[in-house]
């Protein structure tokens, strides 16, 4: 869908009526019915990807369909609304959290501007628990004693195909960042609720497309992207090739190699698109530099999991990969690369839904340090940032920061590992050591505060482009201020959807500042033996 | 509509109590039977609320971690932001609820030309309700007083602290104040604020009400029915004792003060006031951030979830990585020749 231009977007954003801005609805949300127009909301799922899996053992995913969100039918099953509020119930006695979260707001409202999604739209409905209320007045209509009598004096709806429309709005206007949870007295969690309002939404085939998709070709291929093993193996060859040419080193990659000490696994957009695929370099490279015993694996040649933005039984699917893998090369552990969600799900779900780990894992032990990673204890699974601060630490790795010279770089904390993890101090160790200054953004937009790129959970897809301009404002509004002060020039990360999402977002709200992976800047600067590099005045980017 | 119907039901609650307790022989029902029914719904209430909260499990260690994990020796770990070990959970708990950390470092975001968004600190709820919570819970202790004969020492030194300013006859509490300013602020918070006005319920409005009238009611008591004290510290006695007595006069304020306190026990377990008890509960808060290490246990964890399997995988695709050097498990169909094609090693030149 257009884009309007940034100066249109600019005004409409301060100066538009919102709730943000200091305009007051004069409605109340409950009598505001939400209208579906192009560009307001994500591609439905296709039925086919539907259709597949649904097929799969264990997964659930019925009443696949063709239809539209700006139809007033949108052809759901006749015995909807039953299965919507079984669901509720089922839900309710599987989730403490649901419960917990659903009966003790005292909406206090400090969540309220905590949320990019408010922030850059100001629809009220965005306000974190104004979110959670959409599910919260279902549950008291239909679930309390005091909602059922007291109805909307309590604070309690009935639901209707209006309410679910509604719940498909705004459970794709949340990227399950978590930052209004650090913000609320009661830790609740408003990626929890969206987390159960898009289960509850699939359980009436009702989902969106630039998720399923993913899950759908993970499943069968293994990546999100559906690259089959012979492209998957290619791509990373050709991307080992660039290296070889670049710094003159022979690299040695391996694929479903039995016997390797470790198993590699990262989000395959690393293996194919840019800016991602110098992440990717940086790995190859830096594993070789160090003769890493390790290997890729076209099987589980993914790790994002798109799952998550799903439903748990599919989350738990895609992720039984990497153990099945892990198990049949007989690895001792895996060594996880740089992605957001996916370490929400390796650091808080992996061990939960598919321990115990296979019989040949070990605890984690860094070939090159000795160090045992003691925090990975069970789950075998360590973050390519620890690896290297770790070796940093030990002496392990030799840079030469000039090398990063063209880059005045600042950190973007991502959502998960920031909040879902506490990974925030090791890339911040690295980065100190790789180039000679870099600048943080304001206090309140990083570490446990930091802002969502505003297209995660599978909301990086372009028919939603002004809302992913809007929702991750407040981020690039942060990073505008270091690119002023400081004049910065890149944003580092270590998440592979904010790779793709923040180069969109930072092309449009403030252009000429690049994105890169933590292990791209790692490996420019190392130095390695026997290195016969051409001048590389961009490192990995630099084109031979 | 929505704050109106609270000071409805209040006005009402008063004038029933008011008038009702004044008629021969009703000071019994308002004195007696009304508190002990609130009491009982409140304590099987709340009884009822946990147990339903506890029924379900917490299948998996969700913690919203606010510092750094622990994780390598030289990093520093925030054993409150992301605690690993029992002991940090308790410590998280402690500052979560004794301090109300996350409304202390709470801001205030603005858009402004540009678009630029600006947050700056903004505590005001953070004061409000710490001086409503506080104010609160003396107030609680204080009232032991009432109940308790013997009067324990250390509730004469709560009262001394709390009248040292020493203004009015007999002295105000300073925490009579504070909680009546602290309601206040935060009914009129609710007004102001437009994020919050918009999106207040008569839920949120009535509580506050109630518990102003109640500390109003309260207030007044002290001063209108000095004479009386000693007929109420009898009932209350009986009450605790489960031997209730009204002896002689006691003014409809007291009963009207005592049926406002019923109500707030009657609405307490079915209402918000319930985050009380559930912020222990909350999973985001009350795990410990050590989920690589420790294995957490979801009880409907369901083992016939399996990944897409790698037989099929290479089922699917064995030929093309077979033609090019990527080792699979089993070979093609006979007329091939497997051996070779499976053991072939990716040439790098
Ligand atoms: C972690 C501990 C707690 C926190 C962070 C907390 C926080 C809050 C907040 C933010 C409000 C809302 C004020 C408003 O805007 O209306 C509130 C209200 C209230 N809280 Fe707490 N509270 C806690 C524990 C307790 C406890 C232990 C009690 C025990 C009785 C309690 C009783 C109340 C009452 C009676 C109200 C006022 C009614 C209302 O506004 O709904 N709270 N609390
Ligand atoms: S901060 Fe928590 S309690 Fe307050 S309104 Fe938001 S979700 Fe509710
Ligand atoms: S989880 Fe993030 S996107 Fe979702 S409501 Fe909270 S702040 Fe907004």
């Amino acid at each position: 869908m257009s884009l309007p231009k940034l100066e249109e977007l600019s005004q409409s954003v301060w100066q538009g009526p919102s709730l943000s801005t200091g305009a007051i609805p004069t409605k109340e949300w409950m009598d505001t019915p939400v209208t579906f127009k192009p560009g307001g909301y994500a591609y439905p799922a296709k039925k086919e990807k539907l259709e597949y899996l649904d097929s799969q053992p264990g997964l659930n995913f019925p009443f696949a369909r063709i239809w539209s969100p700006e139809e007033d039918d949108w052809l759901l099953p006749d015995n909807w609304k039953d299965i919507i509020l079984k669901g509720l119930a089922e839900r309710l006695d599987k989730f403490r959290s649901l419960k917990i979260f659903m009966d003790c707001c005292v909406r206090c409202g400090a969540c309220a501007d905590k949320c990019h999604f408010f922030l850059g739209t100001g629809d009220p409905r965005n306000m974190p628990v104004m979110r959670a209320e959409l599910l919260r007045s279902v549950y008291r209509g239909e679930f309390t004693l005091a909602g059922k009598i007291l109805g909307r004096l309590a604070g309690g709806r009935k639901m209707t195909v209006g309410v679910l429309k509604e719940w498909f709005m705004y459970a794709y206007q949340c990227t399950e960042c978590r930052r209004c949870s650090i913000f609320c007295p009661y830790g609740i969690d408003t990626a929890e609720i969206t987390i159960i309002l898009r289960e509850l939404l699939y359980s009436v085939g009702i989902g969106i497309n630039w998720v399923i998709e993913p899950v759908s070709n993970s499943t069968k291929t293994g990546n999100h992207m559906g690259l089959q093993p012979l492209p998957f193996r290619d791509n990373i060859a050709f991307l080992a090739e660039d290296v070889e040419n670049l710094t003159g080193v022979k690299l040695d990659v391996s694929f479903n190699r039995k016997g390797a000490e470790i198993l590699f696994v990262t989000p395959s957009a690393d293996a194919f698109a840019e800016p991602g695929i110098y992440t990717c370099m940086g790995y190859l490279l830096l594993f070789n530099a160090l003769g890493l015993d390790y290997t890729w694996s076209t099987y589980a040649s993914e790790g994002g999991n798109f799952g998550l933005f799903t439903n748990n039984e599919a989350m738990k699917a895609l992720n039984g990969k990497m153990y099945a893998e892990a198990e049949r090369l007989g690895v001792k552990y895996i060594l996880g690369g740089e992605c957001g969600h996916m370490w929400r799900v390796v650091h808080q779900y992996m061990d939960t839904m598919n321990g115990k780990t296979p019989a040949n894992m070990e605890v984690p032990v860094s070939p090159i340090t000795g160090t045992v990673f003691n925090n990975a204890a069970s789950t075998k699974v360590v973050h390519i940032t620890e690896f290297t601060a770790d070796l940093i630490k030990h002496n392990k790795l030799n840079f030469d920061t000039s090398r990063n010279s063209h880059v005045r770089a600042t950190w973007h904390d991502s959502c998960n590992p920031a909040r879902a993890m506490g990974i925030i101090e090791e890339p911040r160790y690295v980065l100190d050591h790789v180039v000679d200054k870099w600048w943080e953004m304001p206090e309140n937009t990083i570490r446990e505060q930091t802002f969502c790129c505003g297209s995660g959970t599978g909301l990086n897809t372009d028919e939603i482009m002004e809302l992913r301009m809007r929702s991750g404002l407040p981020r690039a509004n942060a990073v505008k201020h270091v690119v002023d002060q400081h004049a910065v020039n890149t944003l580092a990360c270590i998440c592979a959807i904010d790779r793709a999402t923040l180069t969109s977002l930072v092309d449009y709200w403030t252009p000429g500042v690049t994105v890169c992976g933590l292990t791209e800047l790692v490996a420019n600067a190392l130095v390695q033996k026997g290195e016969n590099r051409v001048d590389m005045p961009e490192g990995l980017r630099t084109m031979v | 509509m929505k704050y109106s119907f609270s000071f409805l039901v209040v006005i009402a609650l008063a004038l029933i109590a008011g008038v009702g307790s004044q008629i021969p022989g009703m000071g019994y029902f308002f004195g007696v039977v009304i508190p002990y029914l609130a009491f009982a719904i409140f304590l099987g209430g709340i009884i009822w609320r946990i147990v339903y909260w506890a029924k379900s499990p917490v299948p998996f260690s969700i913690q919203t971690t606010r510092g750094q994990m622990k994780s390598l020796d030289f990093i520093k770990h925030s054993r409150t932001g992301a605690p690993d070990t029992n002991a940090e959970v308790v410590g998280r708990m402690a500052l979560e609820v004794l301090t109300f950390r996350p409304l202390f470092y709470n801001t205030k975001s603005e858009l402004r030309e540009g678009p630029k968004i600006t947050y700056e600190s903004s505590k005001w709820l953070w004061l409000f309700a710490i001086v409503f919570h506080y104010s609160f819970l003396v107030i609680l202790l204080r009232h032991l007083r009432l109940f308790l004969d013997p009067v324990p020492v250390w509730i004469g030194w709560i009262e001394f602290w709390d009248g040292l300013l020493q203004i009015g006859a007999p002295t105000w509490y300073i925490t009579d104040v504070t909680l009546l300013l602290a309601v206040v602020l935060l009914f009129s918070r609710r007004l102001v604020n437009r994020h919050v006005r918009y999106l207040s319920l008569m839920n949120d409005y009535f509580p506050l009400v109630l518990l102003f009238s109640i500390a109003l009611s309260g207030i007044l008591m002290r001063y209108m029915l000095r004479s009386d004290i000693v007929n109420i510290k009898e009932l209350l006695v009986g009450l605790v004792t489960l031997h209730p007595v009204i002896n002689g006069h006691i003014g409809a304020i007291f009963y009207i003060h005592l049926t406002f306190i019923s109500a707030l026990l009657v609405c307490f377990p079915f209402s918000k006031l319930m985050h009380a008890g559930g912020v222990f509960l909350s999973p985001t808060l009350n795990m410990r951030n050590n989920t690589r290490a420790v294995r957490h246990i979801n009880p409907w964890n369901d083992p016939n979830i399996k990944p897409h399997s790698y037989a099929d995988y290479e089922d699917d695709f064995r030929e093309s990585m077979i033609d090019n050097g990527i080792p699979v498990e089993k070979g093609l169909p006979p007329k091939d020749e497997p051996a070779e094609a499976g053991a072939e090693k990716k040439a790098e030149e």
